[in-house]
């Protein structure tokens, strides 16, 4: 089974962990509904999404209010390093979390505490502790956007935000960061980077490419990042190898994209709309 | 000892490896008065904060410095801000000299304009000056200003600076600094 952890942009949020439904543009857990605008509930509703096509289950999933103050984020770090001991997931896809070094590692100390090791995807403020801590190599697949390689690829940066310049200018030359990334062993054993085309990358270099059909827009739009991430962690706990799963992801991310006709301010819930039909046929071509 | 490695002689228990000061900042002051005062000010307001000696790659600023939740250096700033006592520089402990970006990349999309800082892209509607999308980030804070600020104007959307909390929330106020800047008369 696929499980999700992340944040959503409400303060009083309290943890919420359990299965999730998707109900038109909210997502539903316990007494929760939450609306599908942008990051983590995005995400889920793109796993949602993708389940449903494949007849898997939806996915389990831990929650809590965060609006940047951190609180909830630690919160959340404390209840995952005490339940993901005693679970047995497939795979583990955490998303937006408050970057805090020290929780990340005690997170690892309780994900090797569990029977079997999971699937690790990382995105988003995970994905930037992963970096911060200097174990990215101990995650499976790392979702950055090109901003965010960028960042991978700044061995000396501990956020995006201090990325340096000759660096960031290198945004064209996403090779060049893929490897510099690897280098200093700030990438996962697969990168699945998110831009004008989409790459699958691994240490020996990039693997895949995938740059139709092309929309513009679709790099103004928030969300486009989560509901990829969303998708390919589905594809991937369906029993789907890590390489296919993410060529199936990227196709049907820019294939649901295109069918939602964006502009520069289409909402990401217009996506997902499109979703099922997107990746029935990607998956159709695909036999 | 130099200071990072007396940082990391002190890590508590529990705490990483060779990275585990990458999350933390540096905060130097004019004068040690307003070091004191800037410690009281965030430990009374719960910032897991200590004063410190100051590492040899700055120069400038009293003997003192205080190390701080590097992710969370907005909201801190606003706060020192607000009791009059801001910090001359705020950098990463561990690269001491390096500079928040500065690098813009702007894209014309005919009717929309997007301005990307670091990981944080914003797009506005340039004949209303209307907030259509933001994207990118990956802090706590991002949705929560996406939510606060889409649909809004540039004139009436409530600043990253004012409502945002982290790095994420300081790379969205350049984005939207340089937005005010292409579009705003």
């Amino acid at each position: 089974m696929l499980a999700i952890a992340g944040t959503v942009p409400s303060e009083g949020f309290p943890i919420v962990s359990g299965e999730i439904t998707l109900d038109d543009n909210h997502i539903r857990i316990c007494d929760e509904r939450i609306s599908v605008n942008r990051g983590t509930p995005a995400l889920i509703a793109a796993a949602i999404k993708t389940a449903e096509t494949l007849g898997q289950p939806a996915p389990f999933v831990y929650l809590v209010g965060d609006i940047g103050r951190g609180k909830g984020s630690r919160r959340l770090y404390k209840y995952l390093t005490d339940h993901l001991p005693q679970s047995d997931f497939q795979t583990l896809t955490f998303h937006y979390l408050q970057p805090i070094v020290h929780w990340h590692e005690r997170l690892q100390q309780a994900l090797h505490e569990m029977k079997e090791l999971p699937i690790l995807i990382a995105d988003a403020g995970f994905m930037y502790a992963a970096k911060m801590s200097g174990k990215s190599s101990l995650y499976d697949l790392f979702t950055p956007d090109i901003g965010e390689l960028a960042f991978l690829a700044d061995e000396k940066a501990p956020h995006p935000f201090y990325t340096r310049g000759f660096i960031l200018h290198d945004e064209n030359r996403v090779s060049d960061l893929i490897a510099r990334a690897y280098t200093h062993n700030n990438a996962a054993r697969f990168l699945l980077v998110k831009g004008k085309q989409d790459y699958l990358a691994d240490r020996q270099g990039i693997l895949e490419t995938v740059d139709r059909p092309m929309e513009e827009a679709l790099e103004a739009m928030g969300g486009t990042g989560d509901t990829l991430t969303g998708i390919v962690s589905a594809l991937i706990d369906s029993g789907m190898a890590i390489r296919e799963a993410a060529v199936v992801a990227m196709k049907a991310n820019r294939l649901a994209g295109h069918y939602a006709k964006p502009t520069p301010s289409t909402q990401i819930i217009e996506v997902i709309h499109h979703i099922p039909e997107a990746l029935s046929e990607i998956l159709k071509k695909r036999v | 000892m130099s200071l990072l490695g007396f940082f990391k002689g002190k890590r508590k228990p529990g705490t990483p490896g060779d990275n585990g000061n990458a999350d933390r900042g540096i905060m130097v002051f004019e004068n040690t008065s307003e070091v004191i005062q800037a410690e009281n000010v965030l430990k009374r307001k719960g910032w897991e904060i200590r004063v410190m000696g100051p590492p040899p790659e700055i120069q400038s600023g009293c003997d003192l410095v205080i190390e701080f939740p590097l992710i969370e250096e907005l909201n801190i700033l606003r706060t020192l801000e607000r009791e009059g006592i801001p910090p001359l520089e705020m950098v990463p402990v561990t690269s001491p000299l390096l500079q928040p970006v500065d690098i813009f990349h702007i894209k014309d999309f005919g009717e929309h304009i997007m301005v990307r800082a670091a990981n944080m892209k914003l797009t506005v509607e340039k004949a209303t000056g209307n907030i259509v999308n933001v994207s990118g980030g990956g802090c706590p804070d991002v949705p929560y200003l996406a939510y606060e600020m889409v649909g809004q104007t540039l004139a009436d959307a409530p600043s990253p600076r004012e409502i945002g909390h982290t790095l994420c929330g300081y790379a969205l106020q350049l984005a939207f600094e340089e937005v005010q800047r292409q579009c705003l008369p």
